[in-house]
Formats: structure tokens, sequence, C-alpha cells
């Protein structure tokens, strides 16, 4: 399959959000679980861009997919900071969101949207952010 | 993403057409900023073409509603709120704290 790589702007968004809608529906994923995939990628970019790159830079973001027997293996990759998920704390979901404090809501709806969710960052290489999105079995 | 806003008797009616993310959110969040600071703290916002919104869009929802609501002098409320937006709002926890309504007619007469 064909990589998508583009610069780590906000105006990038959609595309991103494009190529792996139509990956999605290429593994035969219904529309609610593009949909997931959809916000799990922007939010991904997105923290990308805020965290990996400290804002929008000519940096890139790359983005390739993997069709499995079950559902969509999807990955971006970037050459930013290192990214530690083990210290985004939890969002605050219960209380008045105007009390909340600002944060980690990106990581949570990723791991919300997908089955899987997986971070590594490999020394002078950048970060490797894998996620998976199965088939619902049909009822 | 289109923003458009209609000064009615009693609130602003603003309707958001297309993707609400990170690239979008600060044209809405600086309109909506306009419409506070002329002193409209009655807000509904028509979601009926919204496609899509991000945590990003989310946060603009909430200082929005920070500013609306201080001193009691007003609201954002929600209308005619897509399933899938609806879905996310709920994943985030936030259908508890905004009023929605089914129809835009219904969110005006509220205020």
């Amino acid at each position: 399959m064909k990589k998508l790589i583009i610069p780590a702007s906000f105006a990038s968004l959609e595309k991103i959000r494009d190529y792996f809608s139509r990956a999605a529906y290429e593994a035969g994923l219904d529309e609610d679980a593009v949909f997931d995939v959809q916000v799990a990628v922007d939010e991904a970019a997105s923290n990308i861009i805020d965290h990996a790159y400290e804002g929008e830079c000519e940096s890139e973001i790359e983005c390739s997919y993997e069709i499995l027997t079950d559902g969509l293996k999807l990955n971006l990759h970037d050459h930013g900071k290192p990214f530690e998920p083990d210290k985004v704390e939890l969002p605050d979901i219960i209380s008045d969101p105007t009390r909340r404090k600002k944060g980690g809501l990106g990581l949570y709806f990723m791991r919300q949207m997908m089955d899987e969710v997986s971070f590594s960052f490999s020394g002078d290489g950048g970060n490797d952010l894998t996620m998976v999105k199965r088939r619902r079995p049909k009822v | 993403m289109e923003i458009k806003s209609t000064p009615l008797k009693h609130c602003v009616l603003v309707q958001v057409v297309g993707k609400l993310d990170s690239s979008t959110a600060p044209a809405l969040s600086e309109q909506l900023k306009k419409i506070t600071k002329d002193g409209n703290y009655r807000i509904v916002l028509d979601m009926s073409k919204l496609e899509f919104i991000s945590s990003a869009g989310l946060w603009v929802l909430v200082n929005t509603q920070k500013a609306c609501k201080r001193f009691n002098r007003g609201e954002l409320v929600f209308s005619e709120v897509p399933a899938k937006i609806y879905s996310a709002l709920d994943l985030a926890g936030f259908i508890h704290y905004y009023k929605l309504f089914k129809t835009t007619a219904e969110a005006v007469g509220n205020f």
C-alpha cells in the first residue's frame, strides 16, 4: 500500500483522516468503525504536532497501514521528541467540563475508539504509533 | 468549515458546517469569542451540519461555555446533534453538562 508522507501541520489533518478512512473501508470496516478511525488518527496526528514536534513545522508525519484478516492496522511515524504515554494523565470525564484541567482527552479518545494502541520510540528513528481496529463480528 | 451566526431576539444562533478539528477550531473559537465579547451569552449551536469533532473542537465548546455561564449571564446549548457527534460528546463526559435540543427552534425557544 502507498504511504502518505505529509507536513506536520493542522492543515494536513483532513488528508490524514481521508487516507486512513479509505484504508478502513478497504479493510471492510463499517461506517461507525471508519468514524472511530478518523477520530483516533486525528487525535494521534494532532498530538504529534503539538507534543512530538512542539507545534506546526516542516517536519513530516508518515502514515501507513496494513490490512489484517480481521481489520486494519495503522501506523503514524514522526521524527520528534519521544512520546511517553505513561506520563499523560487520565482525563477527567466526570466533573463539569468548565472546571476540568485540559489535556489527555486525545489519547483517551484513541484508546476508546481503537482495539489496540501502542507506542514505541526508536532512539534516532523517532516515534511509532500503531493502532488496530477490528471488524465487528456480524450478528 | 463554514460558520454562520445569526443574531436573534433572545440569543445568537450559530451554525457550524463541516469538520471541527485542530485546523478549524481556532476560527470557531474566534467567532464565538467575538459573540461573547459583544455581550451575547445566550448561544445556540446548531450541529445539524457538523460532520466531525475532535478534542480540539470540544475545548472550544468548553471555553465558550465558561464565558457564557460566568455570573449566570447565559448558556451555550446545542441543537440537532448528529449521532456520531453525540457519541464523542458522551465519551468525553459532556452530555450531562450541556442542554441538547432536538430542534433548533426548541433551543432558541429555551431562551
